[in-house]
């Protein structure tokens, strides 16, 4: 029962009060880069969603299987970062084959996630923490969750914002983060949730 | 010179080399620093475990576990046993709280440090002063068993960090949960789990976050 | 192009920060102070001169179509030989920036170099290229970690980890919180941006 209750507590944790992008600073990149329309945030939530939950588990499995058994720590970032680069390859490679449609609605983004800091960092985490693997998996997917709402809320702002009128010199980035601070301080309010 | 072609036994060829090489340097580098970040790791501890104690002059024995606390059994030079140190985790307002807390071995607190915190800084941090002696919640001294180690919002006697009750609450759970570990059936009167449940029943029902 | 005019380009008219916007993760988390934003800074800037340096070295020796995993593994190795080395001699640095560090190796500035810049010049260029930017993206840092610090704390160059005990401007009971705090870290950068922009960019 406890654990249950601790997985739910790290669900809501990681989705709302630490928020990868608007707490932790976790993949602000894409989040400012590719949210200028909802439903290419939508796709990029999507594609980040599924690589880092396939890149956690997959890391996860080296380091105590193969890291931690041959003392290969100090390889964690090395490896990781491969691991990432070929997962994001292979998942093109069999989405473009066996469902094009999706291929198509995500292909553009794929290459884009292998230095999105949120996968690599996510996989970094679950070992930092200590997590098993349920957990880990439980944490890396609900983290990933929260980088799509964040994306999907800021893209829609975006959208908005761009029929503003806003001066020349705070056009395009500048109020995007802006809009980007408001929606952080509103995130914020979930904060002590769970603790 | 020209660029290498891309075939196939290139390809292979090169990547090899390169990580071969990387994985060569950095095994170089981990063997040359392997041991200097140990001893620093160790010094840091036993650094800690003498502020804590606040003695100077003292033993250190290798470390035991508790129910995921780390208890250092620490003794004078004579081997006359001076109490323990404890290194214990609870969950802060943004992360895990992590204190190491020195008992006397009548069950005294003689110090304590923050190890590693996510709390908000500026805020938060302020556990590394708040309750130390001479500070506005002074802990020091106190026995966990004696005095009631909450924040006087919980009805405790401790002065709560001011706009930081969350944390004030998981400090204090910390050094109960720390004291429970020396003394299983001591009643403590709050550990993590309670403020845990408390908490998120709080917030839930008046979604107030400090 | 000679090097004072690299060196400058990466400074001010490509500053990665303000005009490029690469690295936004970095520079977000870690410049809630001064110190920290200095540190991450001075960080980057090692890796990314190294990087660029032997990339443009290596260069002709990598077949084209496996160029970006060779470049990551190089740039992976420094990341973790900076990492080793920072545990060894610098630990109170190594804890202030935890995560960020190996979080490095995904800093778009330093793959986007290499690709940019070391994979078609000269290996003098190219650190004269890894310095500029390094050095551009080390003063947005500290630009951006002193405001926060400033408006947030009251405080300017304060480091417990080094026993800084810095300079007392308003002082802390005059500190807003918010500037510390996530949101105040989008805010800042928002407005230092549109003020680049106005004030260089014209």
């Amino acid at each position: 029962m406890d654990y249950i209750l601790n997985l739910f507590l790290i669900i809501i944790t990681a989705v709302l009060v630490n928020n990868v992008v608007l707490a932790q600073f976790l993949g602000i990149c894409p989040f400012l880069g590719v949210s200028r329309k909802v439903e290419t945030a939508n796709g990029m939530g999507m594609a980040v969603t599924a690589v880092t939950v396939m890149a956690s588990l997959v890391t996860f499995i080296i380091q105590k299987y193969v890291l931690n058994t041959f003392g290969l720590e100090y390889l964690q970032t090395i490896v990781f970062i491969l691991v990432i680069a070929s997962l994001v390859q292979m998942t093109e490679m069999v989405l473009r084959k066996s469902m094009p449609v999706l291929y198509q609605a995500l292909g553009v983004f794929l290459p884009l996630i292998t230095t999105n800091c949120c996968i690599l960092g996510v996989a970094i985490l679950v070992i930092q923490k200590d997590l098993d693997m349920i957990q880990g998996v439980v944490y890396s997917a609900s983290t990933a969750l929260g980088f799509w709402l964040a994306m999907v809320i800021f893209a829609g702002l975006r959208e908005q914002l761009e029929m503003t009128d806003v001066p020349k010199s705070m056009k395009g980035v500048p109020i995007a983060l802006i809009t980007a601070s408001l929606l952080a301080m509103a995130f914020m309010g979930f904060s002590g949730i769970g603790r | 010179m020209k660029r290498i072609a891309s075939t196939m036994t290139n390809m292979v060829l090169v990547l090899t080399i390169v990580s071969v090489l990387a994985a060569g340097v950095l095994a170089t580098v981990n063997r040359m620093t392997l041991p200097k970040i140990e001893k620093i790791n160790q010094d840091m501890t036993g650094q800690g475990v003498r502020k804590v104690m606040g003695n100077e002059n003292i033993q250190v024995a290798s470390p035991d576990t508790c129910e995921g606390n780390i208890l250092y059994r620490v003794t004078d030079s004579n081997g006359q046993s001076l109490g323990t140190a404890v290194v214990t985790e609870t969950q802060g307002f943004g992360g895990p709280l992590k204190v190491m807390v020195g008992f006397s071995t009548e069950g005294v607190i003689l110090g304590y440090t923050v190890l590693g915190t996510s709390e908000t800084p500026g805020l938060g941090t302020k556990a590394s002063s708040w309750f130390q002696k001479g500070g506005k919640g002074d802990i020091v001294g106190k026995n966990p068993s004696r005095n009631k180690l909450a924040v006087k919002q919980d009805k405790g006697e401790i002065d709560a960090i001011t706009a930081s009750t969350i944390t004030s609450r998981a400090f204090l759970a910390a050094i109960n949960n720390a004291y429970r570990s020396l003394n299983p059936d001591a009643s403590v009167t709050i550990t993590s789990a309670s403020v845990l449940q408390q908490d998120t029943l709080n917030n839930l029902t008046t979604g107030k976050d400090r | 192009m000679n090097n004072l005019k690299i060196f400058l380009n990466g400074v001010v008219k490509e500053n990665p920060t303000l005009v490029l916007l690469l690295g936004m993760c970095p520079t977000l988390g870690t410049t809630s102070s001064a110190i920290n934003g200095l540190s991450m800074g001075v960080a980057t800037t090692f890796v990314l001169i190294m990087s660029n340096f032997i990339i443009s070295c290596i260069k002709n020796l990598v077949p084209d179509k496996v160029r970006i995993p060779c470049y990551i593994v190089v740039i992976a190795s420094l990341v973790t030989l900076l990492q080793m080395l920072l545990q060894a001699y610098l630990p109170a640095i190594y804890a202030t920036l935890g995560l960020y560090i190996p979080l490095i190796v995904v800093n778009c500035i330093i793959l986007g170099r290499a690709e940019s810049f070391a994979a078609k010049h000269g290996p003098g260029a190219s650190i004269v290229d890894g310095l500029g930017m390094g050095i551009g993206f080390t003063w947005a840092l500290t630009l951006l970690g002193a405001v926060r610090e400033w408006l947030g704390t009251g405080i300017l160059f304060r480091s417990d980890d080094f026993g800084l005990s810095g300079w007392t401007l308003q002082g802390e009971d005059y500190g807003i919180l918010f500037f510390v705090l996530a949101p105040g870290a989008f805010l800042v950068l928002g407005y230092l941006i549109a003020l680049f922009n106005q004030s260089i960019k014209k």
